[in-house]
């Protein structure tokens, strides 16, 4: 075990991949002798020579579909867009390319590939360096979504990712890459060092795909969120006078919703929380399929808290991300109406 | 699965890292003065040369050479000349400001001066400009008030983008300078469009943009190419080489295969490759090509061959990828000692007016900081109105955004 920060983590479970598997290769805009702008691939070039961690011409189009082109003659691909409000060039190769590839040829082709992706806000970065597009992708059919909130998960869930045979796409809530964010900027901000999530095996291991993860128990009221809203709503879980329970799905798609629904049927009573803007959000889909699956056992219209509809801010980052506020308001309102 | 040879990709490198000696002994460029004055309606066949060598007037003996020297009258040198200084003083100013927390994010242009000043001038104030977020020249030469800039910059309770937007992504209507963005290369086509419709109507304006050549990558750039040319649109299209983008040198661009210049040729239009830090060839080009656009000689690829001084942005820390000093030894010198320079060998300047310049431009940018502070910086004092925030999103504002306004309490 070691002390690892989400930078750390995810620079690991490239590191660990690179060394296990000849066929991974890892590149991006700034990814190389750099390290990233995040420093997510810091050494790897060096380590591992330019042939297998390289940078790119600035054309997000092309990174995916390099990949895709390496991915379907038998290599691991790992991109890096290097923000996810700048994934939108690609968007046509992920929609129409690597999430449909082995559906339209019947099975004969597909791209293991791996597509990492910083996202969401929280860092005075307006509205090109802020966004949360997971919505927007979770749509499409044929690509998993993955969006973890502390270091253990990344890097276990990276692996997975990289391992896994269809299109991943790996969104890295920027504001968590060093120590988690509670939803108030002028608290002093923490690191990882002191989080049991800190604590990161140095080899491989994996998180599974797919698998969502109570990070907190509780009998009133469950919330359902991911990414960097996990803090935030598990700071707002304490505030509360009620038991809040706290599920990180880690993975959107594909969705845990027995996870879900098992919580939220013995409760009776859920949120589901994220950063992204609300109408149409990934949020939608979670509230959807828990009417579904618990509609007899709820006791409350089941509660959402989002971001705004409206393009990121950057005057306004702290009226527009949802803090702990806007969580112990929706928790006030689906236990007391 | 290794790579057999352990060498098999040619990934591109550049000449060098931190910790070498720089020197750019490689760099083919010609003497001012060489390169001829083709016709501004010259068939674009037969100007492939202009794309791959550099025009250039100055020279570095301060002399002005050659049939591109525009023959710009004193006044208007030192016009450009106390611009550029502008353009100098504002950057390092903002970036302090910046770095003691007044601010999210700078960029600077410092070394690209030339590059957006004396375009500005060569343009007419009615010409729409789809700049980058490296060309503040282009709004101080066309005379936007600094207060107003920094106000933005601030995101304070002037800023005429309401606080919506990162430092530097400037919009000013008034200045036809359209709204900046920060997804790089999207404007390039947009300024196409723009110059479609000036054609359209029938009307003497023409419309230019920049990208870095890090953006000659993205598809973006290829969109504004081929539709650029196919309509013969009145547009400049500019390639600002400053050599690095973030930390990829222009290599990962396609820049070792070709010039950015000849991109031009595949597509049938002129490309001319200009030295970026000589005010005049900067102004004599572009004169050239937005006299041909008006001209209904359509469209002009212009690549200006500089170096970006100064870090990528406030984020970035270029010590990391490139030697600190390599700006030192870039063989075209710095624009604005280029000009006063030449100033000064014609008589028409000279070390003390200079000096007294900059005296006056740094007093008044410090004067003008002072004003906009008053109203606010991005973590003290007012801001636009938080509910503003809700606005413009539609002309109209939906019953959704109305009820989010109402949640929030503003
Ligand atoms: C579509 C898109 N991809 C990536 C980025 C991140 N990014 C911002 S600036 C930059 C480098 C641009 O280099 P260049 O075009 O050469 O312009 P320069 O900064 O040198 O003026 C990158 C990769 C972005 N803003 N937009």
């Amino acid at each position: 075990m070691a002390k690892m920060n989400m930078v750390q983590a995810i620079n690991s479970a490239q590191d660990v991949m690179l060394e296990r598997d000849d066929s991974v290769v890892i590149f991006g805009e700034d990814v190389g002798y750099f390290g990233g702008v995040f420093n997510c691939t810091e050494g790897l070039q060096k380590k591992y020579g330019e042939q297998r961690v390289f940078d790119t011409p600035i054309a997000e189009g092309g990174i995916i579909a390099l990949a895709i082109g390496m991915g379907v003659n038998e290599m691991r691909p790992v991109a890096e867009i290097q923000f996810s409000d700048y994934i939108y060039p690609a968007f046509d190769q992920i929609v129409s390319e690597a999430s449909r590839l082995r559906y339209r040829s019947g099975g004969e082709y597909w791209a293991p590939i791996t597509i990492r992706t910083p996202c969401g806000g929280g860092i005075r970065g307006g509205q090109t360096h802020s966004q949360s597009p997971e919505g927007i992708f979770t749509h499409v059919s044929g690509v998993k979504s993955i969006m973890p909130s502390n270091p253990y998960d990344a890097k276990g869930l990276l692996i997975s990712a990289i391992e896994d045979d269809d299109p991943t796409l790996f969104f890295e809530p920027k504001r968590l890459y060093n120590g988690p964010f509670f939803g108030d900027p002028k608290q002093a901000s923490q690191g990882w060092d002191k989080h049991e999530k800190g604590e990161v095996p140095e080899g491989y291991y994996t998180v599974p795909i797919g698998k969502a993860n109570t990070v907190r128990m509780g009998h009133d009221l469950t919330i359902i969120t991911y990414g960097t809203m996990v803090h935030v709503s598990l700071a707002a879980a304490e505030l509360s006078d009620y038991d809040v329970e706290v599920i990180d799905l880690r993975t959107l798609i594909p969705l845990d919703i027995d996870h879900i629904a098992e919580s939220v049927c013995r409760t009776g009573r859920c949120i589901v929380v994220h950063e992204a803007t609300k109408t149409g959000g990934f949020g939608a889909e979670i509230l959807s399929q828990i009417q579904e699956e618990c509609f007899w056992k709820l006791e409350a219209p089941i509660g959402r808290v989002a971001g705004w509809d409206i393009p990121y801010p950057h005057a306004f980052e702290w009226e527009y991300f949802p803090g702990q506020g806007r969580v112990l308001d929706a928790i006030k309102k689906v236990m007391e109406g | 699965m290794v790579p057999k040879s352990g060498k098999n990709l040619n990934i591109p490198s550049p000449r060098h890292r931190p910790g070498e000696e720089p020197e750019f002994d490689n760099l083919d460029i010609p003497n001012a003065g060489t390169v001829s004055r083709p016709d501004i309606m010259t068939d674009p066949k037969q100007m492939f040369d202009y794309a791959n060598t550099v025009i250039r007037v100055l020279d570095m003996k301060n002399n002005a050479l050659g049939e591109w020297d525009p023959k710009l009258s004193p006044d208007d040198m030192r016009k450009g000349l106390y611009d550029m200084l502008t353009t100098r003083i504002y950057d390092d100013r903002m970036q302090n400001m910046q770095r003691v927390g007044k601010m999210s994010f700078y960029m600077k242009s410092t070394g690209e001066e030339a590059v957006s000043v004396a375009q500005a001038m060569a343009l007419d104030k009615k010409d729409m400009l789809f700049p980058s977020y490296r060309q503040q020249g282009l709004l101080i030469s066309r005379g936007r008030d600094l207060l107003d800039m920094m106000n933005h910059c601030l995101s304070n309770s002037k800023d005429n983008c309401k606080g919506r937007q990162l430092p530097i992504m400037y919009t000013w209507r008034d200045g036809n300078l359209f709204s900046i963005s920060g997804n790089l290369g999207t404007q390039f086509c947009q300024a196409v469009g723009w110059a479609v419709a000036s054609a359209y109507k029938g009307e003497d304006a023409i419309a230019a943009t920049w990208v870095g050549e890090g953006t000659t990558a993205t598809s973006d750039f290829h969109h504004g190419m081929t539709f650029a040319a196919v309509y013969n649109a009145p547009v400049l299209l500019n390639v600002v080489n400053n050599q690095w983008a973030i930390s990829s040198f222009q290599g990962f661009a396609g820049g070792e295969k070709a010039t950015f210049a000849s991109r031009a040729m595949g597509y049938g239009m002129p490309g001319l490759r200009v030295d970026g830090n000589d005010f005049l060839a900067v102004y004599a080009v572009t004169k050239w090509a937005a006299d041909r656009a008006r001209n209904g000689g359509g469209p002009t690829l212009i690549e200006h061959f500089t170096y970006r001084a100064s870090a990528h942005s406030t984020s970035d820390d270029p010590s990391k990828y490139r030697p600190e000093d390599e700006y030192e030894v870039w063989p075209l010198g710095d624009p604005i000692e280029r000009l006063k320079n030449y100033l000064i060998e014609i008589g028409e300047w000279s070390e003390e007016r200079h000096k007294a310049a900059m005296e006056e431009i740094n007093a008044m940018v410090i004067k003008k900081y002072k004003e906009a502070e008053s109203f606010g910086t991005l973590n003290s004092g007012s801001r636009p109105e938080i509910s503003s925030m809700f606005d413009d999103v539609f002309k109209e504002q939906p019953d959704n955004l109305r009820r989010q306004r109402q949640q929030l309490g503003v």
